[in-house]
C-alpha cells in the first residue's frame, strides 16, 4: 500500500502546517489593526488558512493516488 | 404566536421526526440496506461534536473575547489529518476485539483490567457531567427566553426556582425518556445503532440550517454584509479590542494553544465521539472523506460566529443581554417569530444529539464496564444462572440514562449558574483529555502497563478535579471559598488555581499543564519500572500490531469446553436466536452446520465466544463470564515461562550448534596444517635422500675412475700410483666420515645414540683438540690461539662427542680462514654456571639471513657447484644435536666480512665434592628431549 502510505505521510505533513499556521508566531503577525474586505486581518487569515488547509486536506484523500 | 405551548409542541414534533427517522433507519438496516452506510451521513454525525454549546456559546464566547472560541474547531481540524493514522488503527482494534466502548477499549488494552474499565467510566460520566448540565441549561435558557417573546429577558437563577417548574428538570427527564427509547430498545451484540446515527446526522443538517439562517439574517439583514458589521465594531472603542485580541484580551498565545490541543483529545476522546467515530463506524473508508467533510462543516457553522457577536454586542450594549443568548435573542428583537423558533430548534437539535449520543456511550460503560463486573463477581446473586440476562442488561443502561441526566441536573442546579457555556464544557474536555496517554500509548507502544495506564489516569484526574472541579464547587457555594483563595488546609502550595505557585496562566492552561505531567509521568514512569501479566503482553501485542496480526489469532485460552455450555453462555446474554446465528455462522466458516456438527470448543472457539459476548457486555465482562462457565485454564505465568524457556534452549541449541561448527572447523584447519607438514616432511625426506646419494656418488665416483685407471693400464709410474692411491685413500675416508656422520644423525634424531657419559673437563677437550689440529693448521699457514683459563667447572658429557663438536667447528674455521692471514682463537670460559666454548675466525662471515640455514642439515653456505666449502653439510647440524643433547646450546655470532664467532655452552656439573662418578656410566640410551627434537625428521 504505498499509495496509502504517501497519503498518510501527506496528511501527516498538513496537520504539521496547521499546527504551524494556528500558532505563535504566525499568528502573531496577523494580530493587527486593519482590514482585508472589511474583515479584520486577524479572522480574515484565521478563517482563510482554515478553509485552505480544508481544501488541501480534501484534495490528498480525495485525489487518487 | 411564541406561546409556551408551541414551542412544546414544535419541539416534540421535533423530536418525533427524529424518532421516525431512527425508526426508518432501524428498519433499513434490519432489511440489509443501511441508509448511514456512506461517508456523507457518517461525516453528518461526527458533528455530533457541535453541541448547545457551539449553537449559543461560541458567540458568548466570542462576544467576551474574540477568538476564543476559534482554537475548539481548529484543534479537531488539524487531529482530523492524522486520523487516517491513528483512528483507523483504533476502529480497526475496536472491530476486531468488539470493543463497545471508550471504557471497554481501555479495558481490553491493558489486560481486559475490570478495574482499569471501572475507573475510566467514572471519570468518563464526572467528567462529562458537566457537559450535559450545558445542554440542560441551553434548552431550558432558550426556552424560557422564547416564552418570554417579544421580551428578552435573563433567565431566572435557578436556585429559587421549585424543583418540579424548573424547565431544566423536565427537558432532563424528557431527553432521558426519548434517548432511552432510542438507545435501549433491544440489545445489539455490536452496539452499532444505526437509527441513532441517522438521526444524529439530520440533526447536524437541523442545526447547521438554523445557525447559518440566523447568521445570514443578522450579517445581511440587519447588517449589510460581513464588512459593516466590522466597520460599526470598529468604531466602538470596547469592540475594537476584540479585533487584535491575541494581546490581552483573550490572554496569551499558551491559552490558544492549549485549548487547540485540548480539543485535538476531545475530538476523539468525548465518550460520544469515539461511540460514532469508532463504534458506529460501519466501514474504515469512510473516514476519508471525513478528514475534510468535518472540517468543513466546523468551518461553515463557525463562519457567522463573529458577525453574530459583534451584532450582539452592537444591538445590546452594556451587557443587558448575556452574549450565550444572542443568537436566540436578534431574531426576537427583530421580531423574526418563525426564526426565533427556528433557531430554539437548532439549539434544541445540537443539545438533544449530544446528549443522546453521550448517555448512550455513557450507560454502555456504566453497564458494561462498571455494574455488571461488579454483579458478575458476586456469587450470591447466581446470574451465572439465569437464562437470559438481556432484561436485566437493557435495565441497567436505561437505569444509566436516567442517571446520568439527573446528575447533570443536578450540576446544573448546584454549579450551572457559576460559568459561561463554553467554560462548563471546557471542565470536561479537560476531563476526557486524560484518557489520551492510555489510548494513545496504548495503540502505539506496548510498554504501557495496567498499573501505569491506572496511576495515570487516577493522577491526571486527581489533578483535574482539584484545579477545575473544586472551585467550580467552591464558587457556586458548596464548598467553602477559603479553599480557592488559600488553598486547602490553607497550604498555599495547593491552591487549586495556582497550583505549586504556577500563576499567569488561565484555569484551563493551568489544569491541563499540571493534569498531563501527572498522567503521562506516571504512565510512562510506572510503566517502565512495572511489568506486564502474560495477559496484558498478549493484549498490548494485540492492539499495537493490529494490522499486522489481521485475523486475530486464538487469543489466550487454553484447554477445551463444551460448545452447548458456551451456546447458552451466550444465548443469556444476546438472545437464542443471535447466538444460534453467531454459532451458525462461525461453524459455516469451518464448512460445518451447526448444531448438527457441533465440534469441541477450542481455543479459537472459545476466543470467537468471547468475543461475541465483548459485544454485548464488554471486554472484561465477557472475560469473566467465560472464565466462569468455561473449564479452562487461562495462560497461567507458568505456561508463558515454559513457552520462553522453550525459545530459549532452542536457543542455546543453536548456539551450541555454531559452538561444535566452529570446532570442527578449527580441527579440519589443525588436519589441513598437519597434512601440510607431513608433505613437507616427505619432500624433506626425498630431498634428503637424494641428497646423500648425490653426496656418496661424488667420492665414489673418483674412488672407481682411479681405480679403474690403475687396473686397466699397468703402466702407471709409481709417482702417478701413490698420488691415485692417495686419491682413493682420501676419498675413502670421506665416504667413512660420511657415512658415520648419517648413522649418527639417524641415531641422535631417533633417539637410539648411545652416549658414555661422564665428568668432563672442557680444558683437557679444548687443549688437547687443538694440539691434534696444530698440525693441520700449520699446514695451511693459519694462525691458532687458545686462551684457556686456569680453571673451569666440569660439565657432564660424552667426551669423544665433544671432541667431535670441537673439531667440527675447528675445522670449519680453519676451512673459511683465508690462508696467510688466517687466524684462528679459542676461548674457554666459565659465566653464570655455564662453561662456554668459542671459535673465533676471521674469514668472510656468516651473512645474517644464512645464520639460521647453516644448522640445518646439508646446507652449506656459499656455491656448492665448486666444491668449496667441501664437507658434508652435517657437521653443523649433528654439532648442535650434540651439544642440545647435553642441555647446551651452540649459535653462531657473525656479520659478513669480519669473522664468524661460533660458540657453545654446555651447563657446568654439580661442584666437585658431589659422589664421584664412575668413570663410564652405564650406557643411556637416547634422551626425551631427543626424541621430541628428532621425531619429526627422521621418521624410521
Amino acid at each position: 500500500m504505498p499509495d496509502s502510505r504517501r497519503k498518510t505521510h501527506r496528511l501527516v505533513a498538513l496537520c504539521l502546517l496547521g499546527c504551524l499556521l494556528f500558532n505563535y508566531p504566525i499568528l502573531a503577525l496577523f494580530n493587527v489593526n486593519g482590514a482585508v474586505f472589511g474583515i479584520p486581518v486577524l479572522y480574515f487569515y484565521i478563517f482563510s488558512a482554515w478553509a485552505v488547509l480544508i481544501v488541501l486536506m480534501g484534495l490528498t484523500v480525495d485525489r487518487a493516488g | 404566536m411564541l406561546q409556551g405551548w408551541v414551542i412544546v409542541v414544535a419541539s416534540f414534533g421535533y423530536l418525533g421526526l427524529l424518532f421516525a427517522i431512527a425508526y426508518y433507519a432501524d428498519q433499513r438496516a434490519d432489511a440489509g440496506r443501511s441508509i448511514i452506510r456512506s461517508p456523507y451521513v457518517y461525516s453528518l454525525s461526527l458533528a455530533v461534536y457541535a453541541t448547545a454549546w457551539t449553537f449559543y456559546g461560541s458567540v458568548g464566547r466570542a462576544s467576551a473575547d474574540g477568538v476564543g472560541f476559534l482554537p475548539i474547531y481548529i484543534g479537531p481540524t488539524l487531529i482530523i489529518a492524522i486520523w487516517w493514522l491513528v483512528m483507523r488503527k483504533i476502529v480497526r482494534i475496536a472491530r476486531q476485539n468488539r470493543i463497545t466502548s471508550l471504557a471497554d477499549f481501555v479495558a481490553s488494552r491493558y489486560g481486559k483490567s475490570a478495574l482499569l474499565g471501572g475507573v475510566v467510566t467514572v471519570i468518563a460520566v464526572i467528567g462529562i457531567v458537566p457537559y450535559i448540565s450545558l445542554q440542560l441549561k441551553a434548552v431550558s435558557n432558550s426556552y424560557t427566553i422564547l416564552t418570554h417573546y417579544p421580551e428578552i429577558i435573563a433567565p431566572a437563577a435557578h436556585a429559587n426556582v421549585p424543583l418540579f417548574e424548573d424547565t431544566a428538570l423536565w427537558v432532563a427527564m424528557i431527553l432521558a425518556l426519548f434517548t432511552i427509547a432510542f438507545g435501549t430498545r433491544h440489545l445489539d451484540a455490536a452496539e452499532h445503532h444505526q437509527g441513532m446515527v441517522a438521526a444524529i446526522a439530520f440533526e447536524s443538517l437541523v442545526k447547521l440550517l438554523a445557525f447559518l439562517a440566523v447568521g445570514v439574517f443578522v450579517t445581511f439583514g440587519i447588517y449589510d454584509g460581513f464588512g459593516d458589521v466590522f466597520r460599526r465594531a470598529a468604531s466602538d472603542p470596547e469592540l475594537r479590542a476584540l479585533m487584535t485580541p491575541l494581546e490581552g484580551v483573550a490572554g496569551s498565545y499558551a491559552s490558544w494553544v492549549w485549548l487547540t490541543i485540548l480539543s485535538m483529545l476531545a475530538i476523539m476522546f468525548l465518550p460520544r465521539q469515539f461511540q460514532v467515530t469508532v463504534i458506529e463506524n460501519l466501514d474504515e473508508n469512510h473516514l476519508k472523506k471525513a478528514v475534510w467533510l468535518f472540517p468543513l462543516y466546523m468551518l461553515a457553522i463557525n463562519i457567522f460566529v463573529l458577525p453574530l457577536a459583534f451584532g450582539g454586542r452592537l444591538h445590546f450594549p452594556g451587557g443587558a443581554v448575556d452574549g450565550d443568548t444572542f443568537v436566540l435573542a436578534l431574531p426576537m428583537v427583530e421580531q423574526q417569530e418563525l426564526l426565533a423558533l427556528l433557531v430554539f430548534i437548532g439549539g434544541l437539535s445540537a443539545a438533544t444529539g449530544m446528549v443522546i449520543v453521550e448517555t448512550i456511550a455513557l450507560s454502555t460503560m456504566v453497564c458494561n464496564d462498571l455494574v455488571m463486573p461488579v454483579l458478575l463477581r458476586m456469587r450470591r446473586l447466581r446470574l451465572n444462572e439465569r437464562a437470559d440476562l438481556t432484561g436485566l442488561l437493557l435495565a441497567i443502561r436505561r437505569g444509566a440514562i436516567i442517571g446520568v441526566l439527573l446528575l447533570g441536573y443536578v450540576y446544573f442546579r448546584v454549579a450551572g449558574e457559576a460559568y459561561a457555556l463554553v467554560s462548563i464544557g471546557l471542565i470536561s474536555f479537560a476531563a476526557v483529555a486524560q484518557f489520551a496517554p492510555a489510548v494513545l500509548g496504548g495503540i502505539f507502544w506496548k510498554g504501557g502497563t495496567r498499573r501505569g495506564a491506572l496511576c495515570g489516569l487516577l493522577a491526571g484526574f486527581a489533578v483535574w478535579f482539584h484545579t477545575l472541579m473544586l472551585p467550580a464547587l467552591a464558587r457556586s457555594g458548596w464548598l467553602p471559598l477559603e479553599i480557592v483563595e488559600a488553598g486547602p488546609f490553607g497550604i498555599e502550595l495547593l491552591k487549586p488555581l495556582a497550583l505549586f505557585g504556577l500563576t499567569g496562566l488561565d484555569q484551563i492552561t493551568h489544569a491541563m499543564i499540571w493534569s498531563m505531567v501527572a498522567n503521562v509521568g506516571l504512565y510512562v514512569g510506572v510503566s517502565l519500572f512495572g511489568t506486564q501479566s502474560p495477559v496484558e503482553h498478549h493484549q498490548a501485542n494485540v492492539f499495537v500490531d493490529v494490522f499486522r496480526l489481521e485475523a486475530g489469532g486464538a487469543g489466550f485460552w487454553r484447554g477445551t469446553a463444551s460448545v452447548h455450555d458456551l451456546h447458552g453462555l451466550l444465548a443469556r446474554f444476546v438472545g437464542v436466536t443471535a447466538a444460534d446465528e453467531a454459532f451458525a455462522g462461525f461453524l459455516a466458516g469451518r464448512g460445518k452446520h451447526w448444531p448438527e456438527e457441533a465440534p469441541v470448543a477450542d481455543a479459537e472457539f472459545v476466543h470467537f465466544v468471547e468475543t461475541q459476548l465483548a459485544g454485548a457486555i464488554g471486554a472484561a465482562s465477557a472475560r469473566i463470564m467465560v472464565a466462569s462457565t468455561v473449564k479452562e485454564e487461562t495462560l497461567t505465568l507458568d505456561d508463558v515461562r515454559t513457552i520462553l524457556d522453550e525459545a530459549t534452549q532452542i536457543v542455546a541449541y543453536s548456539h551450541k550448534l555454531e559452538q561444535k561448527s566452529q570446532e570442527l572447523e578449527a580441527a579440519s584447519a589443525e588436519l589441513r596444517a598437519a597434512n601440510e607438514r607431513l608433505q613437507e616432511l616427505d619432500r624433506m625426506k626425498d630431498d634428503f635422500i637424494s641428497t646423500i646419494t648425490h653426496e656418496f656418488r661424488t667420492p665414489l665416483t673418483s674412488i672407481r675412475a682411479f681405480s679403474e685407471i690403475l687396473l686397466a693400464d699397468p703402466e702407471v709410474d709409481l709417482e702417478e700410483r701413490r698420488k691415485f692411491l692417495g686419491i682413493i685413500t682420501r676419498e675413502t675416508e670421506r665416504l667413512t666420515r660420511l657415512i658415520n656422520q648419517v648413522l649418527d644423525l639417524a641415531k641422535i634424531e631417533s633417539g637410539r645414540a648411545e652416549w658414555q657419559i661422564s665428568q668432563v673437563d672442557l680444558r683437557e677437550v679444548v687443549v688437547d683438540t687443538v694440539a691434534g689440529m696444530s698440525q693441520t693448521y700449520k699446514e695451511q699457514n693459519v694462525r691458532i690461539e687458545m686462551r684457556v683459563p686456569a680453571h673451569v667447572s666440569p660439565v657432564r658429557a660424552d667426551v669423544d662427542r665433544l671432541v667431535q663438536v670441537l673439531l667440527n667447528l675447528l675445522s670449519n674455521a680453519l676451512k673459511f680462514s683465508p690462508p696467510d692471514t688466517g687466524r684462528v682463537d679459542v676461548e674457554l670460559a666459565e659465566e653464570q654456571g655455564r662453561v662456554r666454548v668459542s671459535v673465533r675466525d676471521n674469514g668472510p662471515g656468516v651473512r645474517p639471513e644464512d645464520q639460521n640455514y647453516i644448522f640445518d642439515k646439508f646446507r652449506q653456505v656459499g656455491d656448492t657447484l665448486t666444491g668449496k666449502p667441501p664437507g658434508t653439510g652435517l657437521g653443523l647440524h649433528i654439532s648442535r644435536q650434540i651439544i642440545e643433547s647435553f642441555g647446551g646450546s651452540l649459535w653462531v655470532e657473525s656479520r659478513a666480512g669480519e669473522g664468524a664467532c661460533f660458540s657453545f655452552t654446555l651447563p657446568a656439573a654439580a661442584p666437585r665434592m658431589a659422589s664421584p662418578e664412575p668413570p663410564h656410566t652405564p650406557v643411556i640410551r637416547g634422551l626425551g628431549r631427543m626424541q621430541g627434537a628428532g621425531r619429526d625428521e627422521f621418521p624410521e
